[in-house]
């Protein structure tokens, strides 16, 4: 998932060497590991879903759609579900919008750019688990640097990590922050790419700045920015694991569920704490279907709205 | 697509906008509001990593002279250096296997016709669909039921060997390649195998090392998958091990943990700095035009 659409890609493969079994040769390592690995368990989860089943116990029984039903039917789901669509359009929205803005700055050439293009990608190398445990001690109500400030100067000490809505704030901050790399190596490389000679003939005719982004840049930059749309929604609804587990494990509660469980966390809680297996199952299915639909319009958007320049 | 192998422009001088004086300013104040904005949570952990355990906890933000002190506590008293060491294996495991399994499979996509290409290539696409997160009840059925693995290396480097991504990007730039080059070799009598690796690696250095810095970060940030299938302590990767250290008892020991989050950093960001150069290089080179 690391390319926009190969929709201008050479298809016409060229044939140059021969033999039946050679090709397989080379294939067989990863169609074995996808088969055994990918697609296996992919097909025994959709088997799994239509059990009640627990693992410890060791117990099966067929219940049909009932998992199904029962989560689109429980009020914790749903909430969780909701939860993850607006930390999911916030996240993306938001971090697409600071990391073109930034990679915009870093392309302009202006003494030391390649300093703060480094600078503004090496996060990249941090894990979203690092993410978390800096975050938490940062925002620690007692002992946290932030609070330990606006005390100093406020006189107060806001409960992050205990209110719903600070904590979904935070975690949803955290999320953007970290994401910002990632998308800014994508920005720099396609602006790197973009045709000189098409701005610098817009500057001349005499676009403003804003008019050259607004108008000739960002239309050009609009390939990757569905590329980057979809890897972000990607990255929100799964990479977002191991930054809640640690931030916040979830919490706080807020109605029916923990504010920041998403829904891979509650998969997780439901099949490795709860040791509810089919309904685990249920719900790894309910997201395979939510998979299909984003990587189908990505596609499909790609196709047509995207404009490859050049 | 006239795009040559390692050749791809990292900066276009020139490039009109942000040239006249009166903006220079403006945009070198946003960025470095922007890099110290990213950078303060970095910063921070630095100068709490090297403080005594009295200043950590305190708004104290000059650095002290602790930091081999905190990371001795938890190299050694809280197993870091094991998780480090596991980790560290496990990346260059799955780092490895993906790209020679990714080159294989790009070989036979491109220099190939055979039937069921399409069906192959498909199915190499659709797993791209399937994250590990979503597969993970039965993953963890298969894995530590029938095929007896959990607590072991195999489990978390055997199923991530295999890469849909390194495999597209393989068969992208192999596109690129003439294939007069192909055309010249086999007629000289070289054979696939040997194609690839005299002439088809050392001219992918930049694509390799790309994908060699993602597929590094991807395996060392693992995290729910080792989470549920690796019970022994002894075995765990660095990422689970950073949440054993927040857990102890409620008493966290702040300063040890940055230091670990510090030193957990450093296997990544090396090999990011490394391969800095390919890395941007392999997309700039990648993006169609």
């Amino acid at each position: 998932m690391l390319k926009p659409a190969q929709t201008t890609a050479p298809t016409e493969e060229n044939a140059v060497f021969r033999g039946a079994a050679m090709p397989w040769l080379f294939l067989l390592p990863s169609l074995i590991i996808l088969g055994v690995f990918i697609y296996l368990p992919a097909l025994q989860t959709l088997r799994l879903a239509a059990y009640k089943a627990n693992v410890i116990l060791g117990t099966e029984r067929f219940v049909g759609l009932a998992n199904v039903t029962e989560l689109l039917l429980s009020p914790a789901y749903r909430q969780v579900a909701l939860q993850t669509l607006i930390f999911m359009v916030l996240t993306v929205g938001l971090g697409l919008l600071f990391s073109l803005s930034l990679a915009w700055l870093a392309s302009r050439p202006i003494r030391g750019s390649k300093y703060y293009r480094l600078l503004l990608i090496y996060p990249y190398a941090l894990s979203p688990a690092i993410a978390g445990t800096l975050w938490l001690f940062m925002f620690n109500p007692e002992i946290g640097v932030v609070n330990q400030i606006l005390g100093d100067l406020f006189s107060v000490k806001p409960r992050w990590l205990d209110d719903p809505i600070l904590a979904f704030g935070l975690v949803t901050l955290a999320a953007i922050w970290k994401g910002l790399a990632y998308n800014i190596v994508f920005y720099l490389a396609s602006i790197q790419n973009l045709p000189g000679d098409v701005l610098e003939a817009a500057e001349i005719d005499g676009a403003t700045p804003a008019q050259v982004f607004w108008r000739v840049a960002f239309p050009l930059l609009t390939p990757i920015t569905f590329f980057l749309v979809f890897t972000n929604i990607i990255s929100a609804l799964f990479d977002s694991f191991a930054l809640t587990d640690i931030l916040t494990r979830g919490g706080p509660y807020y109605h029916h569920a923990g504010i920041t469980t998403f829904l891979v966390y509650q998969l997780y809680q439901d099949g490795f704490v709860n040791f509810k297996s089919g309904v685990a199952a249920a719900q790894a299915a309910l997201m395979l279907v939510l998979v299909a639909f984003i990587t189908f319009m990505q596609f499909r958007v790609g196709e047509r709205r995207v404009h490859y320049g050049g | 697509m006239a795009v040559k192998t390692g050749t791809a422009p990292l900066s276009r001088a020139g490039k009109p906008g942000g040239g006249r004086r009166g903006q220079s300013w403006t945009t070198h104040l946003a960025l470095v509001i922007a890099v110290i904005i990213i950078s303060t949570p970095l910063i921070f952990a630095l100068i709490k990593a090297t403080q005594e355990s009295s200043a950590v906890l305190s708004a104290n933000m000059l650095p002290g002279g602790a930091f081999f002190k905190n990371l001795g506590q938890v190299w050694f008293d809280a197993n870091l250096g094991r998780y480090m060491l596991n980790s560290t294996i496990v990346a260059i495991c799955v780092t490895t296997g993906k790209t020679i399994l990714a080159l294989m499979a790009a070989l036979a996509f491109v220099y190939f016709r055979f039937p069921f290409k399409g069906v192959a290539f498909t199915l190499v696409l659709l797993s791209l669909m399937l994250p590990t997160e979503v597969l993970i009840i039965a993953l963890f059925d298969l894995v530590s039921q029938d095929l007896k693995w959990a607590n072991t290396y195999t489990a978390i480097i055997v199923p991530f060997l295999a890469s849909a991504t390194g495999t597209f990007l393989f068969r992208q730039h192999f596109l690129n390649i003439p294939t007069s080059l192909a055309d010249a070799a086999r007629i000289d009598g070289c054979g696939p195998l040997r194609y690839l690796t005299h002439i088809l690696i050392p001219m992918s250095w930049n694509t390799i090392g790309a994908l060699a810095v993602i597929q590094f970060v991807y395996a060392w940030d693992q995290y729910i998958w080792p989470l549920v299938i690796m019970q022994q302590d002894d075995k765990q990767v660095v990422q689970v091990g950073l949440r054993k250290l927040i857990e102890v008892g409620g008493q966290t020991d702040w300063g040890a943990v940055m230091a670990g989050a510090i030193v957990t950093m450093l296997p990544p960001l090396l090999v990011f700095t490394l391969l800095q150069e390919q890395f941007s290089r392999g997309f700039a080179l990648s993006e169609d035009k």
